[in-house]
């Protein structure tokens, strides 16, 4: 800084006809010529055209008390009886009605364990123990079997917690593989390069459908006689699979951008392969591709749906199954709004963390 | 201040025999035939695209010769990557464009190394680096980032990187060339420093008041080959082949 001291404060101006105040900025960003105007005044139409008749559906000629469909009979608005009577099904799907609290506390330890890890400042050793100590008290208690808990199978597994839990998975274990795909697709090693090049390709041409398809009805073709593997495991190793794929063409993209100086820095300090790509290449390209990589996220979170196809109750497969019941069938709409709600509260989380993190790791290299 | 004599006196650091180097269908280097001597300080100079670059690269092999050896400290460059990641340690390198780290402060770019490559407790390898932050005077800066630094500074602290790895030969890659006027002179100080003090160095560099200052020999390159070697006096106000004198000619703006 003592470089840039002058001994004398040079003037300093105002910019001219700096006008702030909300009529200003009104005047700036809605009013500022005719086509904007008139663009204005459409956009202003259309909200009091939409706005008022949706609040009037979701909240003020909804139903909200009762416990039969009989509630909702002369109902104009939504008919929210149907979350609080089938909420545990949404929520739970078939697990055992009477230990549903155990998905319940253990999706909260795993989201609170997702949420901590999210946040720099716990990043180091204590959070490695919290997720030693989290995940197999996520386990115990969701299938339980000793220390006093029942055992519920994995077929009666369903609703969020099997969503949260195929995302998180998916996206936990995909992200390093993803990384080493990508690497391996830059590698300077001929067979290893092919390998990742070939997987990444053939993963890319083919729908997350087919591939469930092929882990759940074709894979176990191949196996010996008498030997199983859980159909939720088969689901959760085809996300990782599928996601890994995407992941490594992102991460990729942030490897391309570094300056190769920064590769050359390392290799003239004598840093090996590895100490060079994990201390100096991928913390800054990771860094460069963050939006891509929560886009990717969010992405996965909504795909697990897809999980139905093979007889899974993922969280949109029970809150649809939830109004087969004939007598709540009208009310299906409230069923997908219930659904889209839960889903968007997921997909806005991950994408205002993105803006956290880059805003966080932003202000560190300020470049 | 400079000994001549010594230098070349000695067994080599660093010898080039034969080497030749292409890319594609360029040569690049053609017949290179060269001793360093400990201690001694080379100055590379001629056009763009002469070479002088791709020799000193091929050093630490950031770039790979194709024919030809290569000796560096009694290792012969070849395939073996152990062996590169050895000489690397010993011989530092600094760029035209600084390469400091942007996502890591200063002191850490200074620590990386020493902590990572020689397994230094972080305690010693930052008083280390505290130490030649002192050297090239700007302790100051440690908790900033290269972002926040002048060209200048940042290449001090290019310089002062290199330097903690403790390398007995350091490679100089124009590394005034990217600087504004008035901080060429604090990194050339830096370096005349660290030329008085011994270091082994290779530099290419137009800085002709800097080879007249410290450098044993100057050596002229055109199209690949070396053209002619001399000390600095000689070459600059004497130089023998046309082409040498053409290309001073040039940078002299006569």
């Amino acid at each position: 800084m003592s470089a840039m001291d002058h001994t004398e404060e040079p003037v300093v101006l105002a910019p001219p006809g700096l006008q702030i105040g909300p009529v200003a900025w009104c005047r700036k960003n809605l009013f500022s010529s005719i086509p904007n105007t008139l663009l204005t005044l459409l956009a202003l139409f259309l909200l009091w055209k939409l706005i008022p008749p949706l609040l009037d559906w979701l909240l003020f000629s909804a139903v909200f008390s009762g416990s039969s469909p009989d509630a909702c009979k002369d109902a104009v608005g939504a008919c929210w009886t149907l979350i609080g009577v089938k909420h545990r099904f949404m929520l739970f799907g078939f697990y055992t009605y009477d230990e549903q609290w155990r998905p319940l506390i253990a999706t909260v330890i795993l989201l609170c364990l997702i949420c901590g890890s999210g946040y720099p400042k716990f990043w180091g050793k204590k959070l490695g123990v919290a997720w030693l100590i989290g995940l197999p008290l996520f386990g115990w208690l969701m299938w339980g079997g000793f220390w006093g808990l029942p055992l519920v199978e994995t077929d009666k597994w369903g609703g969020l917690p099997l969503t949260v839990v195929l995302a998180a998975v998916g996206i936990v274990v995909s992200f390093p593989l993803g990384v080493l795909l990508a690497l391996g697709r830059r590698s300077a090693l001929p067979a290893i390069r092919t390998v990742s090049t070939a997987y990444i390709e053939l993963i890319r041409g083919v729908p997350l459908i087919s591939v469930l398809f092929m882990a759940s009805v074709m894979f176990p073709l191949f196996l010996p006689e008498g030997v199983t593997i859980n159909k939720l495991l088969r689901a959760q190793v085809g996300i990782i699979l599928f996601t890994a794929a995407y992941q490594a063409e992102t991460v990729r993209g942030g490897l391309q951008a570094l300056p190769k100086g920064q590769y050359e820095a390392g290799n003239a300090l004598g840093l090996s392969y590895w100490q060079s790509t994990l201390l100096i290449v991928l913390p800054q390209s990771l860094k460069l591709v963050i939006p891509s990589l929560v886009n990717q996220f969010i992405s996965t979170f909504k795909d697990t749906s897809l999980v139905l196809i093979i007889g899974l109750y993922d969280f949109l497969t029970t809150t649809r199954t939830a109004v087969a019941d004939p007598a709540w069938q009208p009310f299906y709409v409230e069923s997908y709004a219930f659904a889209a709600i839960v889903y968007f509260g997921f997909c806005f989380s991950m994408s205002r963390y993105s803006q956290f993190l880059e805003r966080r790791l932003g202000a560190q290299g300020r470049r | 201040m400079t000994n001549a004599a010594l230098a070349t006196s000695s067994e080599p650091i660093i010898s080039f025999e034969d080497v030749n180097k292409w890319y594609g269908q360029y040569h690049a280097l053609r017949n290179i035939n060269l001793g360093i001597g400990h201690g001694e300080k080379v100055v590379l100079l001629g056009p763009s695209g002469s070479g002088k670059s791709t020799l000193i690269r091929c050093v630490n092999r950031l770039e790979e010769h194709q024919a030809g050896r290569i000796i560096v400290d009694g290792t012969e460059l070849k395939g073996d990557v152990k062996a590169i990641e050895r000489i690397r340690r010993d011989v530092g390198m600094v760029f035209q464009s600084f390469n400091l780290f942007p996502h890591l402060t200063i002191l850490d770019n200074l620590t990386l190394a020493p902590r990572w490559v020689k397994k230094m407790p972080k305690k010693e390898a930052e008083d280390l680096a505290m130490m030649y932050l002192e050297r090239v005077r700007i302790p100051e800066q440690a908790r900033k980032y290269p972002a926040q630094l002048s060209g200048g500074q940042q290449q001090r602290v290019a310089i002062a990187r290199s330097l903690c790895m403790k390398p007995k030969i350091m490679l100089f890659d124009e590394p005034t060339s990217a600087l504004d006027p008035e901080m060429v002179k604090e990194v050339l100080d830096v370096m005349i420093e660290l030329a008085h003090e011994g270091m082994t160095m290779m530099c290419v560099t137009h800085e002709m008041a800097f080879a007249r200052a410290v450098a044993d020999r100057a050596i002229f390159m055109a199209e690949g080959s070396i053209i002619e070697i001399d000390t600095p006096d000689e070459l600059f106000s004497n130089p023998k082949s046309e082409r040498t004198k053409q290309f001073l000619g040039q940078i002299l703006g006569h």
